[in-house]
């Protein structure tokens, strides 16, 4: 019966389709129950904990924006002094606002000291709960209500914050990314997480309904474009080296992941949209070259070798 | 006989923490917190401290956030900060006190920037008064070592549950050698037994800390906590007797008075000056001038009903303020004002801002504010809010 049981009951306040909610569910098949969570302020904490429900089944925490790290390494600090570390398993989970921005320095001191937690920020590349506010990790051309596109402007004009190379450069045992749109490639990597001891980070691609203006039917397929075309690539990091990446074969156009989220629309009607759709092409371009994303057969592979040089 | 020895106020202080026997310490240094600190991390690092999960954050935000984490995983923590380093921790305070945490936090008060300056004054805390912590202030080395045993003591009550800040001024107790009692860990034991937290973060039996609360529930939510505050006042008086017959010191409970018998004029103050006032009302007294003192030692949950007993048949009151809320008046002055306006007897009042950013007080300076007492009993203008200290030679033209 318990493992049947919802740790993250249904019932929340998400939207439909919400890429993040899935998040705390899947998530909670995985971890639970011997957790305890801490959860920044954001659009996960307000939708699941309305006084007096909560969806919560396990032991959960939110205590501000920007302090769920220090606050799961208090958590920690406490069992181990106590004796009462056992199995449990401290999560803490921030939006990317928490961990990008607000939060940063307090996490990286957090993954600094070694602090035996998981971190998870779950990246839906905004700040949902306030509106749709550019966050550090607001990709490049994204209109959001602080860049929003216009005749002036294409968007929000600065690349995403490489976040877990960051916290790889702490010398953490584990850093990786993962994406809702392969729940399986998630679990899997929660589950490793978890089985190492020190500071773990994991960020999961995670869509955001309004926020990307996307269809909640296509959340999966999208964020599965995300890594089909090489803007969200899936690797992780063990003690500071890439250990494994999520190969692609036949990588797609850009232009196939933008066109089903309004939060790019512009780049389709704007003069000049086009160019800019070019200098997204080229992030994932280098994200492949960066992560060895193609996975191209041997003949092809030569032949650009010969074009290169 | 209680074993005396010479030390560092601060030493004092990380004395009495460690034997409350906190599961977990989390601070960041400051002047003037940071022996506090220092001498904490070599009790553990000599085994004199043990069981304990010293965390070195990267900042005094983190610090606050790492006592919360550990009082809501259900243990006992300790953490000391000043100035810079408490305004940093507002947020975290605000949230530990709405969530109930009986965290303890020891607060070497200090001015806030800017100018930066590294000396006394009491900006830190007064400007947290409104987060929901119990704000006890001492006197001296003893008693502010004391009152961290009692902290813990009050804010583990579980009809109180809240958390508390211990002030005690910087440099003159941080860093002043003075006699202070050597625990016997057995009499604090007694005195303090191991924390029971009401709730905690457990697998075994989930909770939600912090949820949401809609304009429905919020009005409670504070209330609660304002409640729990007005409940503490007389386990605050409860505890320090207690204290009293155990250790044998008692320095009063929500306030404390000295040679208030038939007093005109009375002063009222908080923290280290308080030594300096005594020293003046001894030698006026002597000369026959009727002045007593009211030492505010709780200033959260403020003492309304302690100050309206102690200041009854006075003629004048002067408040010095180690504070100003910058375009008012200095923040004990209005609240001891707000205490007695309804009050059936109400006396004259006069506010003294003095000793901002660690400037000197002298007796000569206790003896020029009763002055300006005994002056508006004579009929004399004097204004109700005074810069006792500010020299207007420094001041640009024009101000
Ligand atoms: C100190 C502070 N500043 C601002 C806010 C307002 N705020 C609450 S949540 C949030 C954005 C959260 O963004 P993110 O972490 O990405 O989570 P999401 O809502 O997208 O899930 C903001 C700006 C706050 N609560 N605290
Ligand atoms: S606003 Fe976005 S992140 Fe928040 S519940 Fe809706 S879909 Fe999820
Ligand atoms: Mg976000």
């Amino acid at each position: 019966m318990a493992a049947l049981e919802d740790l993250y009951a249904s019932g929340h306040r998400a939207c439909a389709g919400c890429g993040c909610a899935l998040f705390l569910k899947t998530l909670m098949r995985v971890a639970g129950p011997d957790v305890i969570v801490t959860n920044s302020t954001g659009c996960m904490e307000v939708v699941s904990t309305p006084y007096p429900e909560s969806a919560w089944k396990v032991p959960w925490i939110h205590s501000l924006f920007e302090n769920n790290a220090p606050v799961a390494a208090g958590i920690e600090a406490a069992l181990k002094a106590t004796g009462r570390k056992g199995n449990t398993k401290v999560i803490a989970i921030g939006g990317d606002g928490a961990t990008f921005d607000i939060g940063f320095g307090l996490l990286s001191g957090v993954m600094e000291r070694g602090h035996d937690i998981l971190y998870i920020c779950y990246d839906n590349e905004a700040y949902m709960n306030t509106g749709i506010q550019r966050s550090g990790s607001t990709p490049y051309d994204a209109s959001t209500t602080t860049t929003p596109a216009g005749k002036m402007s294409f968007g929000n004009q600065r690349p995403k914050k490489n976040v877990p190379a960051i916290m790889a450069a702490h010398g953490v045992p584990y850093v990786a990314t993962t994406s809702m749109g392969y729940p399986a490639d998630f679990t899997k990597k929660v589950r490793k997480a978890l089985s190492i001891e020190g500071p773990k980070y994991l960020q999961v691609h995670a869509t955001c309904v309004p926020g990307w203006g996307i269809d909640g039917a296509l959340s999966l397929e999208i964020l599965r474009l995300a890594v089909e075309t090489g803007l969200y690539p899936l690797y992780e990091y063990e003690n500071g080296q890439i250990t494994s990446v999520k190969k692609i074969k036949n990588r797609k156009p850009v232009k196939e992941y933008l066109d089903k989220q309004k939060r790019y629309s512009h780049l389709f009607k704007m003069p000049g949209g086009d160019r800019e759709i070019e200098k997204i092409q080229h992030i994932a371009d280098l994200n492949a070259k960066h992560f060895n994303l193609d996975i191209e057969e041997k003949a092809t592979a030569k032949e650009k070798e010969a074009k290169e040089e | 006989m209680a074993k005396m020895a010479v030390m560092e106020g601060s030493h004092a202080i990380a004395e009495a923490a460690r034997v409350c026997r906190p599961s977990v310490v989390s601070a960041y240094p400051i002047t003037p917190q940071t022996h506090i600190v220092e001498d904490l991390s070599a009790m553990i690092a000599n085994g004199e401290l043990t069981n304990c999960e010293y965390v070195r954050t990267e900042s005094e935000f983190s610090a606050a956030s790492v006592i919360q984490g550990a009082q809501a995983a259900g243990v006992r923590t300790f953490s000391a900060t000043s100035s810079q380093g408490a305004v940093l921790m507002y947020e975290v305070l605000f949230s530990i006190a709405g969530m109930r945490l009986p965290c303890v936090l020891a607060m070497a008060n200090r001015a806030v920037s800017s100018p930066i300056n590294i000396w006394n004054d009491h900006q830190d805390a007064i400007s947290a008064r409104d987060n929901g912590w119990i704000q006890l202030w001492a006197e001296d080395n003893q008693e502010a070592a004391d009152m961290i045993i009692q902290a813990y003591k009050i804010a583990e009550d579980h009809r109180v549950t809240l958390p508390v800040m211990v002030n005690f001024d910087g440099f003159q107790v941080t860093h002043l050698y003075e006699p202070v009692e050597v625990y016997d860990q057995k009499m604090v034991d007694e005195f303090l037994p191991p924390y029971d937290p009401l709730f905690k973060l457990d697998p075994k039996d989930p909770v939600t800390m912090g949820a949401l609360a809609q304009p429905e529930y919020y009005t409670e939510a504070r209330y609660m906590v304002h409640a729990a505050q007005i409940t503490a006042k007389p386990i605050i008086e409860d505890v320090a007797r207690e204290f009293g017959r155990k250790f044998g010191r008692f320095k009063g409970g929500l306030i404390d008075t000295y040679k208030m018998e038939g007093a005109e004029v009375a002063l009222v103050a908080m923290g280290s000056i308080l030594g300096t006032m005594k020293d003046a009302v001894d030698e006026m007294r002597s000369a026959g001038i009727p002045v007593g003192i009211v030492k505010i030692r709780t200033y959260r949950p403020f003492p309304v009903e302690a100050l309206r007993a102690a200041l009854k048949g006075v003629k004048v009151v002067c408040v010095l303020d180690r504070n100003i809320s910058l375009g008012m008046e200095g923040a004990v002055f209005v609240e001891t004002k707000a205490a007695l306006y309804n009050a059936s007897e109400s006396p004259t009042m006069l506010g003294f801002i003095i000793g901002l950013g660690g400037r000197d007080i002298t007796v000569r300076d206790i003896k020029g504010i009763v002055d300006k007492g005994y002056k508006k009993i004579g009929g004399e203008r004097v204004s109700e809010l005074e810069w006792y200290q500010l020299d207007r030679n420094i001041l640009p033209e024009g101000i």
